[in-house]
């Protein structure tokens, strides 16, 4: 494996294992994701980049039976502390699912659905956040005039950048993003993979594709798994044009095995 | 070897033609029975409060009698046709029906002079008028127009007795209370002496004294409004006297246009609706078992649609799944399956004689032994009924919670909500069309139960209704009229059932459309959720 240095992390992984029940999914990955950058997680069905993605904001915690090793520092502290506040921690740390999952209420209620929670009431605050994070997520102008209607109305790219906007409305620090894109059709894909791009001016992203062209296409840093260990990470471009690792080689090449 | 079907034949079963032909019979059969079922209740309903006319039967032997045509049959030995009429007139005859040959009818008409009285006492009358007498005693030319004149004076007096009525139904409300405050003061041990007891003493004697009054007041009015009366014959020329005030109704069926006869219908309807039963039950309204009712089941759904949204809340989101859940479980789908009646018996034991004589023991133990909750009433109906109901809103409260897609949950988690905010804010809007979906399914269940309502707290004939002006206005002790129980009673249970048969019907079209309505109702608001929350804009 490589060594690569990393200004600024936001995340250090340490030696995370995890386990579903008996059967361990992840087997001690160290990883470090840097500051406002893109990194993306490719690897084949299973290779356990989802569940890692979920680790970091302990999504993990509702499945039953599930259990982790090891350590994630986001700033230096570590999530899986006995005292961390996880209603916090997943406000620093947003996710984007791979389905659209607004919620069946306006498009207004929707990107303010995060604050509501935090118990804010102040509609002044509402109104200015629902503006930003929506022209963050590149929606406002097609949505500005109907933002009290159902969010359900929109169609599959326009709901996928409503949960951007819902995601970046409480300001986090990290957005998780899995597999964002595999339910759109292709323009829609090109839209929110420009969207990434302005993103990572504010946010650091970590996202989980299948499409190797596109996590060439929007990741700076790219970490590739199999089979629940870290093979290769690296810069984009040389891991994609001089892999290190010939496992990662036959994967982006096709040559799977 | 045995001959291969044909190609043919082999692709006919494979695509599953048949199964498409069974299925369709299947549900053709199904909403045949429905429709049948309907269809009888609506023509019998229906026709009850038309205005037929009045057949006058002249007879071969030369009697002659009045009657409605009811319907036609074989006679036994099968050699010719023979009529039901309803004859009416039972005070006279004794019975309100009659079969009367073909072979023995001389001639019909329809006599125009003839009056159909609607009596509040002894059924209709079929007659003419002969005399009329006014309140003074002075005899008027015998018209109908006089007979309505002298009706319709017959009932303001009628409405200023049952205003006395009242006034005396509140004192006597008011003494019961007083009886029941005294009985405290003796329980409690009051001396005799003492400052409330005299207080007391004197405010009773004093209420006392204004009944009295007001029981002279209206023998005496009764007494004079009685003497209104007229004379009617009946088709063999038999006078009868009828007292004015005891006439609801006095119409002639053979003279009234078609627009009078629907005006009349529509009355009858109002009446039905709005109006106090009469004739042990077989006339006239059915509102308070149509409050009780509608009351029953309102009361019902508030019990168990919250306990039953929230023990499938518990069993679905916050239950850890094991061997106990799933007991729970299966044992409350088995609630369902259990007879109506094995309900009634565990409210009886439970509520009634379990919590209703604690109760009675705890704040009402100077009334004892006579019990005030320890007795059937709405509340303890109300209760077994949303035991009955409460596995139907779990299934489907869990069935709409389950359905929602695991996204939603966690696109709520992920933005730092807690269970219970996921659960208010996603997942309870999310699943409200199931839930209603399971409270109408509940209501039209609690709607069409009978026996445990019987031994829990229905009664033929209520005294009062269950929410009136007194102190404290709802009164879930008291007993209640119920249009199902209402529906045994006048048709098994009543002494004239061939008289009762009309009602039987318009009481089932009731009871069907008010499940009905309430049905519409909750649908017409699960739709606008599942709008609201699935598809579509606000």
């Amino acid at each position: 494996m490589t060594t690569l240095k990393i200004e600024n992390p936001v995340i250090e992984v340490e030696d995370l294992r995890f386990f579903y029940g008996e059967s361990r999914a992840l087997h001690g990955i160290d990883l470090k994701f840097p500051e406002k950058r893109v990194t993306a997680l490719i690897g084949p069905s299973g290779c356990g980049k989802s569940t890692l993605l979920r680790c970091f904001n302990r999504m993990n915690d509702l499945v039953d039976g599930s259990r982790v090793e090891g350590q994630v520092l986001l700033d230096g502290e570590n999530i899986y502390d006995r005292n961390t506040d996880i209603i916090e921690l997943r406000r620093k740390v947003g996710m984007v699912f791979q389905k659209s999952n607004p919620f069946p209420k306006s498009i207004y209620e929707n990107v303010i659905y995060g604050l509501r929670i935090a118990g804010e009431n102040d509609k002044a605050l509402f109104d200015e956040r629902v503006e930003t994070s929506l022209k963050g997520a590149a929606l406002w102008d097609e949505v500005k005039d109907r933002l009290n209607e159902s969010a359900l109305g929109l169609s599959g790219g326009q709901m996928q950048r409503l949960c951007i906007a819902r995601a970046i409305a409480v300001n986090p620090k990290v957005i998780l993003m899995d597999e964002p894109c595999s339910a759109l059709d292709p323009k829609s894909t090109a839209r929110v993979e420009e969207l990434i791009g302005e993103l990572r001016e504010n946010f650091t992203i970590i996202i989980v594709t299948h499409n190797m062209q596109q996590a060439a296409r929007v990741s700076d840093l790219t970490a590739f798994l199999f089979e629940g260990n870290l093979i290769e990470f690296g810069v984009t471009e040389q891991l994609f044009v001089k892999p290190q690792n010939k496992q990662t080689e036959d994967y982006i090449t096709g040559r799977f095995g | 070897m045995s001959k291969r079907p044909s190609k043919e034949m082999n692709k006919y079963w494979r695509v599953g033609e048949p199964m498409v032909w069974l299925s369709g019979a299947a549900l053709t059969l199904t909403l045949l029975s429905a429709v049948t079922l309907l269809v009888v209740i609506v023509m019998n309903g229906l026709g009850v409060f038309w205005p037929s006319n009045i057949e006058q039967v002249k007879l071969t032997d030369g009697t002659a009698v009045y009657g409605q045509f009811v319907r036609s049959e074989e006679t036994a030995d099968g050699s010719g046709l023979r009529h039901q009429y309803k004859i009416a007139n039972r005070d006279l005859y004794g019975l309100d029906f009659r079969w009367i040959d073909q072979t023995d009818i001389a001639s019909t008409g329809h006599p125009r002079d003839l009056i159909v009285l609607e009596r509040s006492e002894h059924g209709d009358f079929y007659g003419t008028l002969q005399q009329l007498f006014t309140v003074a005693g002075n005899s008027v030319a015998a018209t109908f127009d006089n007979l309505q004149q002298q009706l319709s004076a017959a009932k303001h007096d009628l409405e200023l007795l049952s205003e006395l009525e009242k006034k005396l139904n509140d004192a006597s409300y008011e003494m019961e209370q007083m009886r029941l405050t005294l009985l405290k003061f003796d329980y409690e041990g009051v001396p005799a002496g003492a400052l409330e007891r005299q207080e007391l003493e004197q405010r009773k004697s004093e209420l006392d004294a204004r009944f009295a009054d007001l029981i002279e007041l209206q023998t005496r009015r009764v007494d004079d409004a009685r003497k209104a009366k007229a004379v009617f014959a009946d088709a063999g020329g038999r006078g009868k006297e009828v007292v004015l005030l005891d006439i609801v109704q006095a119409y002639t069926p053979n003279t009234m246009s078609t627009t009078d006869k629907v005006i009349f219908y529509g009355g009858k309807l109002v009446e039905l609706v709005a109006g106090e039963p009469r004739e042990s039950n077989t006339e006239g309204g059915l509102f308070p078992a149509i409050f009780g009712t509608v009351m029953l089941i309102f009361v019902m759904s508030l019990f168990s649609f919250p306990f039953g949204v929230i023990a499938a809340i518990y069993l679905r989101e916050y239950a850890k799944e094991g061997p106990l859940v799933r007991i729970v479980r299966i044992a409350v789908n088995n609630l369902a399956g259990i007879p109506s009646i094995v309900y009634g018996i565990f409210g009886l034991g439970f509520f009634v004689y379990g919590i209703g004589h604690s109760i009675d023991a705890l704040f009402f133990p100077e009334r004892l032994p006579t019990p005030t909750f320890g007795t059937g009433g709405l509340l303890w109906a109300s209760l077994t009924l949303a035991l009955l109901t409460v596995p139907v809103v779990i299934v489907s409260t869990e069935e709409a919670l389950g359905a929602i897609p695991r996204e939603m949950r966690e696109g709520s988690y992920a933005l730092g909500a807690t269970k219970f905010q996921t659960l208010y804010r996603v997942l309870l809007p999310m699943a409200s069309p199931g839930i209603m979906t399971g409270l109408i399914l509940a209501m039209a269940r609690a709607a069409g139960e009978v026996a445990p309502l019987m031994i829990t707290g229905v009664v033929k004939l209520a005294p009062a209704l269950p929410i009136d002006g007194n102190f404290p206005f709802v009164h879930l002790d008291r007993k209640f009229m119920h249009l199902g129980f209402h529906i045994y009673d006048i048709g098994f249970q009543s002494p004239n059932v061939e008289a009762a048969k009309p009602m039987v019907f318009v009481t089932t079209l009731l009871l069907v459309l008010i499940v009905l309505l309430m049905s519409s109702v909750a649908i017409r608001l699960r739709n606008k959720m599942k709008k609201r929350y699935t598809f579509g804009t606000f």
